[in-house]
């Protein structure tokens, strides 16, 4: 029996490989693409909890409209995040963050 | 759906989640990044949300994807692949995300309703975009409009970011 425990624990797990890929790699687009695995583990552990509220034999369908407004902002922001990244490869020549430490102290 | 139905697309996006990271080279890290959506789509049907498990294939496993292989394509980032690796930092990195882990897996251990399992529903197959789309119209229908702002502003930025020169 699948519990909403196991679902939670493999969205925090998720959750902590993408943190683990944004911590560990400095090319800037996988950065990004981990940045992505993380939204999508915040999706998943709002939808357990929308199927988990059923009320009545319906889910509670709030969630699922929130996770619709997540989706929808995440894409527009891949959009944006990736044309940052090609302006930046056309300024510097790079996608490395080492090689970009002007705001560094 | 059955346990094992769960658990094998749970391993398998939590599988090749970890092969995003581990990847040296950008177009296999996005097209793991592709599998561990299609797995992420599969948990979200195993919980009776089907728009939102189609939703995500659509966007994430088309449209997010092919945005990532075009830039890597567009970038041509095969030179980055001979970086050597920091060992001490990546040790630290993997040390942070390993305590972050296990305190969630605590804090799920500790919570009340983490052992119970999922009500039952009324139906087998629920009217689920009828659902969504009335609350998405009805309940919240001055979020939709900021959000299609939203993306109207997001998709005049990326013309505004992708000419030549900026003044």
């Amino acid at each position: 029996m699948v519990t909403l425990g196991d679902y939670l624990i493999v969205s925090g797990l998720l959750f902590a490989i993408g943190f683990a890929g944004v911590m560990l790699r400095r090319n800037i687009i996988i950065i990004f693409m981990c940045l992505e695995l993380m939204l999508n583990a915040a999706n998943l552990s709002l939808v357990a909890f929308s199927r988990f509220r059923a009320e009545a034999g319906v889910p509670d369908y709030h969630a699922q409209v929130f996770v619709f407004f997540i989706i929808t902002v995440a894409a527009a922001e891949v959009a944006v995040g990736l044309a940052i990244i090609v302006a930046l490869y056309r300024a510097r020549q790079t996608t490395h963050v080492e090689d970009i430490a002007s705001l560094k102290f | 759906m059955p346990a094992f139905l769960f658990w094998f697309f749970a391993i398998l996006m939590l599988a090749f989640g970890v092969a995003v990271v581990v990847n040296r080279n950008p177009v296999a890290s996005a097209l793991s990044l592709v599998v561990s959506f299609l797995g992420l789509a599969a948990l979200f049907m195993s919980l009776d949300a089907y728009f939102i498990g189609i939703i995500q294939i659509l966007v994430y496993a088309g449209a997010v994807m092919v945005l990532f292989l075009f830039i890597i394509m567009l970038l041509d980032l095969r030179a980055e692949k001979l970086r050597k690796i920091n060992w001490p930092a990546s040790a630290g990195g993997v040390a942070v995300a390993l305590a972050l882990a296990v305190q969630i897996s605590y804090v799920v251990g500790n919570f009340h309703f983490a052992g119970q399992p999922f009500p039952p529903l009324a139906r087998s197959t629920i009217d689920d975009v009828h659902n969504v789309g009335s609350l998405l119209f009805e309940n919240y229908n001055l979020p939709f409009q900021i959000i299609g702002v939203l993306v109207l502003v997001a998709t005049i930025g990326v013309v505004v970011l992708s000419k030549r020169e900026l003044k």
